[in-house]
């Protein structure tokens, strides 16, 4: 079980209790826009934009938008989104109804994978202006995509779509839908009531505000931190005996130490905020050889390049992930990830392809070595999380 | 006349492959038969082509939309 | 001859060459779901044809219809053209063809605005094609009086065996994808590369 307890990096705003969500929405907007907020699910969009750009479509579409809060978290390594829930239900809700304010919505809903009923509870301790229902999302690697989600709560199967038109103008059955994630939206809670000086008083001018991480140390319990952006990671990250390290969960970058060394936390590779740091003493390409097994099978299976290609990339890098003859492997991977970027419904071969690069670029000694026939790892068992077979 | 784009429903799309047949100049296909868009932007004089590929698409997953979203 | 006769010989006559155009045309359909080539033909070809042989059957599905309703021998009306069972002869036989003639319609109306109604909407009613093809089958063996010559019978045997083995193919073809899943894609993929290092 993780244990859960916040690092002092900086003053931990999230854990704040709820108030009574208040502000005219256009007072709302303006310090939204001031804040600098981006999207905390992994695309760092703007907040602001995309309230104004859902709000523009319900009144332009004459529907009253909906408005989700996504805490699906379908990235096995990360558990911010859950612990946020767990630790600040009130804020997120808090949020949830702000932003419902914003854009004028009709519905509200919270997705989660799992912990429904304490949800329930603290929705029922409340008195909200715009009932929300408590939805709960199959255990999938996509359950959280945006398109998906509303696919799922529009009573489909929770398969991504085709982005034209966007969810934001069409999302939850057909009207325009907002999906935000729930720590966007307890920032956006806490925006409200201290203004965006106050959000803007930590992070870089470029990337206010903090963030949630899902932090993996070695030896040490797994930890969610709050941490201001523009913070070293090996600040957030001790790098004593760390071989490597793998920023932005699944869809992340794998970094050798050295440029771990050099890096700061910002908000484009944060990704899931997930940073796992692993130990020298283990293999990344076995690590990284599990993990596309599994982003392979987590494929929609909906568009070809995609169901035909990530297939074959985790084939082929599990002959490149163990020593021996690699034959045309490398190559192949290369040229599959070419085919696959950029060619399907939602970004998932797009952030397979990531990973798959930058194990490439990161772990480029240990792949001659183990062409060469030997593995620089004593120890060869994989270390990050995968959801028990599901093949 | 607003520039425009071709642009792919990858849920829809089956690998028919008519729209390489149709507009061999733009539109390859991959080693499992679905469709490879060249980057460049869509010259005027094969507009009337990409529309008819557009049209002819079995399963409608070939777009024609103008550039900068539809 | 008399005008009847000629009227009612043409009728007959449009009616088999529908079988058979028709027929065609599912083959052909079938063909193009299974993204199949047909020899010197480019792929789109398949697909024209389809197209042009289906408008080609619904011109004499239209010559039929008309030599029937010309034809005063029997009393069959424009309004039994389109609505089935009301006729004074034979309704229920030839209600079953009205019943054809209108999901013959269904299908051409949204196929010629199939971009306008979007694919999802144009499948659903092109399914119904799939029904029209045994209705309008047993509207001949029912109202046919060539039902019982020799010929007649050998060509509705053959459309019928031609579509049945076609329909075999099309089911085996949804089962076979149906089972493509990222997971048994995976498996097949590991399989082969493990294969490949064995060899």
């Amino acid at each position: 079980m993780t244990m859960t307890f916040t690092d002092i990096h900086m003053p931990p705003r999230l854990l704040a209790p709820g108030g009574t969500p208040s502000g005219h929405p256009a007072q709302v907007l303006r310090r939204i826009a001031e804040s600098g907020l981006t999207g905390r699910g992994g695309a760092a969009f703007p907040t602001h934009r995309k309230l104004v750009a859902v709000a523009d479509a319900g009144r332009r579409r004459g529907r009253p938008p909906v408005v989700v809060a996504n805490g699906a978290e379908g990235e096995p390594a990360s558990h911010k989104d859950r612990t946020l829930l767990r630790l600040s239900p009130h804020l997120v809700l808090d949020g949830l109804q702000l932003a419902a304010e914003a854009v004028d919505a009709g519905e509200a809903y919270l997705a989660v994978e799992d912990g429904a009923t304490s949800l329930e509870a603290a929705l029922a301790e409340r008195r909200d202006r715009l009932p929300v229902r408590v939805v709960r999302v199959p255990k999938r690697f996509l359950s959280g995509q945006s398109s998906a989600l509303a696919q799922y709560l529009s009573g489909h199967a929770g398969l991504p779509r085709d982005q034209r038109p966007p969810v934001r103008e069409q999302g939850v059955r057909r009207d325009p839908t907002l999906v935000q994630n729930v720590e966007t939206l307890a920032h956006l809670a806490l925006i409200a009531r201290y203004g965006a000086d106050w959000f803007r008083s930590v992070g870089t001018p470029s990337e206010p505000g903090s963030a949630l991480c899902t932090v993996y140390a070695p030896g040490r319990a797994i930890r969610v931190v709050e941490a201001p952006f523009g913070m070293e990671l090996h600040r957030l990250l001790p790098l004593d005996g760390v071989g490597a390290v793998l920023v932005g969960g699944y869809h992340g970058t794998w970094l050798t130490v050295a440029e771990a060394a050099t890096r700061t936390l910002t908000a484009d590779s944060l990704g899931a905020g997930v940073l796992i740091a692993l130990p020298a003493d283990r293999c990344g390409l076995a690590d990284t050889a599990h993990v596309l097994r599994y982003l392979a099978i987590e494929s929609a299976g909906q568009c070809g390049p995609c169901l035909n290609g990530l297939p074959r990339i985790a084939a082929a890098f599990r002959t490149l992930a163990a020593p021996g003859p690699q034959g045309t492997s490398r190559r192949d991977v290369a040229r599959w990830a070419g085919l696959v970027e950029g060619r399907g419904a939602c970004h998932h071969p797009d952030g397979t392809v990531r990973l798959v690069r930058s194990a490439f670029t990161a772990f480029a000694a240990e792949l001659d070595a183990h062409a060469a026939g030997r593995c620089t790892a004593p120890d060869r068992s994989p270390l990050l999380p995968v959801p028990g077979n599901r093949s | 006349m607003a520039a425009m784009e071709l642009g792919i429903d990858w849920t829809a799309c089956q690998a028919h492959g008519l729209c390489a047949e149709l507009l061999p100049e733009h539109i390859t296909l991959d080693e499992w038969g679905y469709p490879l868009l060249a980057k460049d932007p869509l010259p005027h004089a094969t507009l009337k082509r990409a529309r008819r590929a557009a049209t002819d698409c079995p399963v409608l997953a070939l777009k024609l939309t103008s550039r900068q979203g539809s | 001859m008399t005008d009847d006769a000629i009227l009612w010989y043409a009728n007959r006559a449009t009616g088999a060459v529908c079988l058979v155009l028709f027929t065609i045309v599912v083959l052909l359909g079938i063909a193009v779901r299974l993204r199949g080539r047909l020899p010197g033909l480019p792929r789109f070809g398949t697909v024209s044809l389809h197209r042009t042989l289906s408008l080609s059957a619904v011109a004499f599905l239209a010559l039929h219809i008309t030599a029937a309703v010309v034809d005063s021998y029997v009393n069959i009306t424009v309004l039994d053209v389109l609505v089935p069972f009301v006729s004074d002869y034979e309704p229920f036989w030839l209600g079953l063809g009205t019943v054809t003639l209108d999901l013959l319609l269904a299908v051409l109306v949204t196929s010629l605005m199939r971009e306008r109604i979007g694919q999802r909407t144009w499948r659903a009613v092109h399914w119904l094609a799939y029904a029209s093809w045994p209705i309008a089958l047993f509207h001949g063996l029912g109202i046919g009086t060539d039902a019982g010559t020799d010929w007649m019978l050998w060509l509705t045997v053959c459309c019928v065996a031609a579509v049945l083995a076609a329909f075999c193919v099309r089911l085996a073809h949804a089962a076979r994808e149906s089972r493509l899943t990222p997971a048994e894609l995976l498996r097949s993929a590991e399989h082969r590369t493990a294969e490949r290092a064995h060899s």
